[in-house]
């Protein structure tokens, strides 16, 4: 192990730990979303689809909902849960 | 030839390929060469992250083969397409702030700089520049016999000036314009394909006569059409959902990608980009794949799939307006390859030659080399993709899947785990590599799922293993 990651415990590390493991949790719940809609309403045989839009419900809700709710679900974790940090402290130097 | 749709296209690109030369020009001073070519001196906002994030990953597949499989596969593949929204945010958010604190630690300019600083081992920087050589140049290949493809079946010219005009193009603005260049012509070109599959898609559905008459056309030629199952019910839950891993979440290992995730100017522009990038990758997946389905009842029986684009844009739009639109696959298949043609290049200049061959060359040989080599790998493709030979097919079939084996848990367990170390990385990209070729040639659907689930679930578990019983000596060798 390089020791240069673990002798400098970065307190923006946290930070950023903390946001990778919101995005696992985000992804986790737009699977199980996109998958419920998908297989629970598009198992049944297609004469007995029910639409929305002109779109079968299944494909409405798992796709078009889930695009949407996605959107508005990052903007809003975003908005709530994440930090700003600086960069600042870095020097480029030419070669 | 269709005059109008061919003006319109190559004055959309003629404007794209002025405004990357014009960035060029603005190179500049005092910062280093390496930095400023290959990263743009980490200076992205917002915006332009999330287009070029988003150009870069939709390629040829996504926009000439993506909708013609969905026309011959229906809703099924659509479904199967929306996975990729997850990498509006998750890439983002899994490399995020560490991955850019870290890489400005290291002064990292690419992903092998990351490994490199990371593992301490001359093996791992080794394996990591072949297997991106390899596996991205067989993708450029592929993406560059796309966007011939494409000019040709939209003005008649013959496949060979087409693919000519395409390499010019491109070669020109990537060659002198390095990574500033190339995002801000992805930004142009995000907004292209964002604007171009919206108006398609409308576009379609008043051709069709509205959605339900569409719906109604397919489920009578073919139930399984409205479907998730596709159009013969061979598109399994498990199959659907291993997608997920493969152009979902495994395309944080993705080296074109990676390096974006370390270029962005602050923290503001990252919040920004997550936002856009989800909403822009969302609508283009679901809008570009649902042309392609809502195509079928409009214009029966294309046979070729990659034609169903370009075909069917000319027949619901205005020419003009189709030759503005398909600016928009073009663009994709564009900044794809000029992406991969940098990051091919940045790995033969700065982490093989630099690194190794001559550490202390002066910033106008770095400068030349990385031209020439850009130039020089443009021109190897050209060649290659004008007469593809059987090898390239082949290793472009593996690309994405096995850089994702290859790089996955040498980049994430890099970051989030002390413990890991090298023999843990070099395992898990040769196990990572090594079965996904096996499982692809002999067995493609281990659990019904495709092969890079069980080769990443191998790679990790190498990756752990190795790390935990090799124990890397504590000074750096």
């Amino acid at each position: 192990m390089n020791e240069k990651t673990s002798a400098e415990k970065d307190p923006r590390f946290k930070i950023a730990n903390k946001e990778a493991l919101i995005g696992i949790g985000l992804v986790l719940f737009n699977f199980i979303w996109w998958f419920a809609f998908a297989y629970g309403l598009g198992g049944k045989d297609p004469s007995e689809y029910t639409y929305v839009f002109g779109l079968p419900a299944w494909f409405f809700y798992s796709c078009v909902a889930g695009v949407v709710v996605m959107a508005i679900l990052v903007f809003f974790v975003v908005k709530r849960f994440f930090t700003d940090v600086s960069f600042d402290d870095e020097v480029y130097e030419d070669q | 030839m269709n005059w109008e749709a061919a003006i319109t296209l190559f004055g959309s690109v003629a404007l794209i390929f002025f405004i990357g030369l014009t960035a060029s020009r603005k190179e500049t001073v005092g910062k280093s060469f390496v930095q400023d070519y290959y990263l743009g001196s980490r200076s992205l906002g917002g915006f332009v992250l999330a287009m070029t994030m988003t150009a870069t990953y939709g390629s040829a597949s996504s926009f000439i083969g993506g909708p013609g499989v969905a026309y011959n596969e229906g809703l099924g593949w659509v479904l199967l397409s929306v996975t990729q929204v997850a990498t509006g945010y998750f890439t983002l958010m899994i490399l995020g702030k560490k991955f850019a604190i870290v890489t400005r630690k290291y002064k990292a300019t690419t992903l092998i700089d990351f490994l490199k600083e990371r593992y301490q081992s001359k093996l791992v920087v080794l394996l990591s520049a072949v297997s991106i050589v390899v596996f991205l140049f067989s993708a450029m290949a592929a993406q560059w016999i796309g966007g011939g493809r494409l000019i040709e079946s939209l003005t008649g010219l013959s496949y060979t000036s087409a693919l000519f005009i395409f390499v010019v193009t491109v070669l020109i603005y990537v060659t002198f314009g390095g990574f500033r260049a190339v995002t801000l012509t992805d930004a142009i070109q995000g907004s292209i394909m964002f604007i171009g599959t919206l108006v398609l898609l409308i576009a379609v559905i008043i051709a069709g006569g509205g959605i339900s008459e569409i719906m109604a056309d397919l489920q009578a030629e073919n139930p399984n059409l409205v479907t998730p199952f596709g159009s013969d019910g061979t598109l399994t839950a498990p199959y659907v959902s291993s997608y997920w891993i493969l152009v979902g979440v495994g395309v944080v290992a993705l080296p074109q990608i990676a390096v974006r995730a370390m270029s962005y100017k602050n923290t503001r522009s990252f919040h920004l980009a997550l936002m856009i990038g989800t909403i822009v990758v969302g609508v283009i997946m679901l809008n570009m794949h649902l042309i392609g389905v809502f195509a079928r009842p409009i214009l029966p029986g294309i046979e070729i799939g990659d034609r169903v684009m370009p075909l069917i844009a000319l027949e619901v739009l205005p020419s003009w307006l189709a030759g503005v639109v398909l600016a928009a696959p073009l663009a994709a298949i564009m900044s794809t390859v000029d992406s991969l043609l940098l990051i091919v290049s940045s790995t033969i200049v700065k982490d093989v030659y630099i690194n190794y061959i001559k550490p202390e060359a002066s910033r106008k040989k770095v400068q030349g080399m990385s031209m020439g080599i850009t130039a020089l790998l443009g021109i190897l493709v050209f060649l290659m993709a004008v007469n593809p030979p059987d090898l390239i097919i082949w290793l472009n079939l593996f690309a994405i899947g096995g850089l994702e084996a290859a790089f996955i848990w040498p980049i994430v367990m890099g970051l989030y785990w002390d413990k890991g170390n090298k023999y843990g990385a070099i395992a898990s990209m040769l196990v990572g590599i090594i079965s996904y070729i096996v499982f692809q040639s002999f067995y493609p659907e281990p659990f019904g799922m495709h092969a890079v689930v069980t080769s990443i679930l191998l790679a990790l578990l190498a990756y752990v293993g190795f790390s935990l019983s090799m124990r890397q000596e504590p000074l750096k060798q």
